[in-house]
């Protein structure tokens, strides 16, 4: 592990600049993807990946240089490109960052288990084929797939103020989806894939409930084809944790990072319903909302020690009782913007610059379990697993869509029903919520692909949740 | 030597070494992709972050025995270092082999090709464009982003196939907001950067800025007639491309498209689609290593070819036509229409000015029944006038409607639209589009 470490830190050592101050960050990640598809084993896809990006601050200007040149003359090279760039274009610059405090801190993270070995090649491949090949035989069912993710990425952070921060982290990735079809209408059901990923070993299979689940996910698949549509109209909504976690993410996460709010993704992610006046104001949901911002659970997929920047990462509460407290910006937002934030600037690799990210955003449990918060339904629908997300740039007008669909009626849970769909708008749907499940129904979950930035990055954000109701929302069904 | 043929060098001596270094009855595949960009991104017309990128990476296939795996690797550009780790990725490949079962869906491509296409036109300083850019933009908010510099591509295998793409390139993707919050959004893209093509492009997008200084319209749910900008279009073009055409999506039961080439649904005899990579932006070769060939996908309205990679050419008994891993096109074409730029308006009579549309997915994906949102200069038109512009609304509708019964007229004049996406490295996908009049779009929120 960090075996690049100390021939890094003499060529960190060795480079020459004019600049103010400069920072590097090495970043080497290596990949294997597996999959067994309708129990064919498909070739597995593996990588190596280690680069670097040097940042330079000349002047009050800062400027990068991505190099996959590890060299004393690489990394020298890039860092001249940096200072050059940073020089020619102080005139048309948007920041003056000479008062913007750096980091030194100096420290190491890893990943829960990183020690313990992950099952070998060949086991985890055994494994996917006999999920694969528990799906029951049944002419309905037409694909399905077992796949498993790892990741192993390990990053080591330099700076001309005496910064060195290691972290070396494992990603793991299980997946099962079943597709059934009868001729005219298809139903997928799935299990983890992007839904769920972890940091971790092989615990993380076990706590995805890959193992097993290869009956139970085609039997509901082949339900959902027989399936009436979702009824149209207003409902009381449950979501369960898997929906849950997208609802954060697409009308919290995202109107709350602060380089929206500050303009710079206009472009492409968009904007923000959230001004900067409403932190400490605004009341963005019912009393029962508590959002915190939580790099602490080990095993959830964006838990680090520092951000790509250097900072120190801590629990905060972003929204608490309802009331919005703070952004989720990094601390060059936080320069920018005069607010407190967090710790979240974060790059997707060597080769893009840190930006404001979510990374874990989660939702605090309350006091009810599963059982209270269906007995208290009268007329609504339980919710299960994301397949369709749509929201305005300012996130703000939304619609989302679920694999699983339930009726609760007078305090029951009811009859399956297939493509459930739901539309609202966010500044006025956190204020319907209505119960938050207790610890029982809380579940740690991430997705690896958050799309945003110029140049666009995708990167892994962590999200927990308590299963939550919500009332009166306009649910619908599809056309199939 | 220029940096194109130093890379071409490069890659020929990997490729050499490799070919040198496989073991009887071994078999390889070998791609390659590197480039080096200027990134700038602006904000209150200024410059927010600026940065230059450098990478290189092949993708190594080590075939036995019916048995193959794929290695992704990171090229530092130094030889000696790059020979090294593709040696060390040989050795990884032969160690995983073995513990692997044989792959009933493994086609190779034994057909030794030859394909070259290199365009080398000098591409501007950077600190000239962003003086052109944020003087153009003096008392504007501009917000966006430059991406520029050479892209190559490579392919090469144990069958004696060689093919080798560069291009230089530029992106500036931007928009131009008013103090209302509204904004226009445009691009100048190409090979060469022309100070006047600039100005006039910019001038087009800042016209259109002063339509968004009248007063919002905020409109009802319900059902209005349409104009679909080709940047409007695109987006559900987008949406399509995702599993749309894909073999393997259709022969799941997971393509959007799975009726229409089923025959159970059609477009418009109007809708005629065509992936053509000859000509375009992408290279002529997929990187598993099939030339690519033109498809027409939708003839009429009717569902006509697919795009098939070589795993879903043996799994399902088709003919690989060089799709990508994903087989999704990467420079579809569709035919023009005959309404005349300048009658738009005026046939559109009185609805919605579409010029972009956002985050789209599926309702419900059998049905390929969509929705997203509009963003970007969005108007009301009342007997062929821009009146105002319109608050942001979302709508749900088929593509089946929407390219089907509902569909009036394509235009007759098509933009070429070159992808500003820059996902792990610059994309060179394009869509030739028209814009498309529909009778009826439903807004729901």
């Amino acid at each position: 592990m960090f075996d690049f470490h100390p021939q890094l830190k003499r060529r960190f050592a060795a480079l020459r600049t004019g600049a103010e101050f400069f920072s590097l960050r090495y970043v080497r990640e290596s990949g294997q993807y597996l999959s067994v598809r309708k129990n064919v084993a498909e070739p597995p896809s593996l990588s190596r990946d280690e680069g670097a990006m040097l940042t330079v601050r000349v002047n009050g200007v800062e400027a990068y240089a991505a190099t996959n040149d590890l060299s004393q003359q690489g990394l020298q090279a890039a860092l001249e490109r940096a200072e050059q760039q940073a020089r020619r274009l102080k005139p048309h610059a948007l920041l003056d960052l000479r008062e913007h405090a750096v980091s030194s801190d100096r420290a190491d993270y890893f990943s829960p288990t990183l020690d313990q070995p992950f099952p070998s090649l060949s086991d985890c491949y055994q494994l996917l084929g006999a999920e694969s090949a528990a799906v029951p035989k049944d002419e309905r069912l037409v694909s399905w797939q077992v796949s498993l993710g790892i990741t192993h990425v390990e990053q080591i952070y330099l700076n001309s103020a005496g910064a060195e921060l290691r972290q070396a982290q494992r990603f793991v990735y299980p997946g099962l989806d079943v597709t059934a079809y009868d001729g005219n209408d298809s139903q997928t059901r799935s299990l983890g894939r992007e839904n769920f990923g972890q940091q971790g070993g092989a615990d993380v299979i076990s706590r995805c409930g890959l193992v097993g689940a290869g009956p139970l996910v085609a039997d509901q698949a082949l339900q959902l084809l027989l399936a009436p549509n979702t009824p149209q109209g207003p409902r009381d909504l449950l979501l369960m944790p898997d929906q849950m976690m997208l609802q954060i993410h697409e009308s919290i996460g995202h109107p709350l990072e602060l380089d929206r709010i500050l303009g710079d993704e206009r472009n492409y992610a968009g904007t923000s319903f959230v001004k900067a006046e409403d932190f400490g104001r605004l009341q963005y949901g019912s009393k029962l909302l508590n959002v915190t911002f939580d790099p602490d659970i080990p095993e959830q997929l964006a838990s680090y020690g520092h951000d790509d920047d250097g900072t120190a990462a801590s629990k905060q509460f972003l929204i608490r009782e309802g009331l919005l407290l703070r952004p989720l910006g990094g601390a060059l937002s936080q320069f920018r913007a005069g607010l407190d934030g967090v710790a979240n600037s974060r790059a997707c690799g060597w080769n893009r610059p840190p930006i404001d990210r979510m990374a874990n955003l989660n939702i605090e449990p309350g006091d009810q379990p599963l059982a209270q918060l269906i007995g208290n339904i009268e007329h609504g629908i339980l919710m299960s697993t994301n397949r369709s997300w749509s929201i305005d740039d300012a996130r703000n007008k939304f619609q989302f869509g679920c694999e699983w669909g339930q009726l609760i009626e007078n305090g029951e849970l009811k009859g399956v029903v297939k493509n459930p769909n739901y539309r609202a708008i966010s500044a006025q749907f956190w204020k319907s919520l209505s119960a938050v499940g207790d610890a029982s129904t809380f579940k740690v979950l991430g997705t690896p692909n958050c799309g945003k930035g110029e140049p666009n990055q995708v990167i892994r954000v962590g999200h927990a949740s308590p299963a939550c109701v919500f009332s009166n929302v306009d649910v619908f069904g599809g056309d199939s | 030597m220029t940096t194109s043929k130093a890379q071409a060098e490069s890659f020929k001596a990997l490729v050499a070494g490799l070919s040198e270094a496989l073991r009887e009855p071994e078999q390889f595949t070998l791609s390659y992709a590197a480039e080096s960009s200027a990134f700038v991104r602006f904000n209150h017309a200024k410059v927010r972050q600026a940065g230059q990128v450098q990478q290189a990476s092949i993708g190594l296939k080590l075939i036995n025995d019916g048995r193959h795996a794929d290695l992704q690797i990171t090229l530092a550009g130094d030889p000696a270092v790059d020979h090294q780790r593709l040696a060390e990725g040989l050795q990884q490949l032969r160690e995983t082999l073995p513990l692997l079962p044989q792959d009933p869906y493994l086609l190779l491509n034994h057909n030794g090709w030859q394909s070259q296409n290199v365009q080398e036109h000098p591409l501007p300083d950077t600190e000239q464009v962003v003086g052109e850019i944020t003087q153009a933009a003096e008392g504007l908010d501009l917000v966006g982003f430059y991406a520029a510099g050479p892209i190559s591509r490579g392919f090469a295998s144990s069958a004696g196939a060689f093919g080798w793409h560069q291009a230089n390139s530029f992106n500036f993707d931007f928009s131009l907001f008013h103090e209302n919050g509204q904004a226009v959004k445009a691009s100048y893209a190409g090979h060469d950067w022309n100070t006047e093509g600039f100005a006039r492009r910019f001038q087009q997008a800042r016209e259109q800025l002063e339509y968004l200084g009248r007063p919002l319209r905020t409109l009802a749910p319900g059902q209005y007639r349409a104009y679909l900008a080709p940047a409007a279009l695109e987006e559900i073009m987008g949406m399509l491309c995702w599993g749309g055409f894909s073999a393997q999506s259709i022969a799941s039961k997971s393509s959007p498209l799975q009726k229409l080439y089923g025959g159970d649904q059609a477009f418009s005899p109007l809708v005629s689609l065509e992936e053509k990579v000859s000509g375009s932006l992408s290279p002529a070769f997929s990187s598993e290593g099939y030339p690519c060939s033109d498809v027409t996908l939708i003839n009429a309205g009717q569902g006509a070819g697919q795009l098939v990679n070589s795993r879903s050419a043996a799994e399902y008994g088709l003919s690989a036509n060089g799709a990508s891993s994903d087989e999704s096109p990467s420079a579809l074409q569709m035919a023009a229409g005959s309404l005349a730029q300048a009658d738009i308006l005026k046939q559109l009579g009185t609805g919605l000015y579409i010029s972009n549309l956002w985050y789209l997915n599926y309702s419900d994906l059998p049905a390929a029944r969509l929705t997203g949102m509009t963003r970007f200069a969005t108007f009301w038109v009342e007997d062929g006038e821009i009146k105002a512009p319109v608050s942001t609304m979302r709508f749900d509708d088929s593509v089946y409607s929407l390219l089907g019964s509902q569909l009036e007229a394509l235009t007759a004049e098509r933009e070429l639209l070159l992808s500003a996406s820059t996902y792990s490295q610059r994309n060179t996908a394009s869509n030739l589009l028209p814009g498309a009049l529909v009778k009826r779009l439903t807004l729901t929120l």
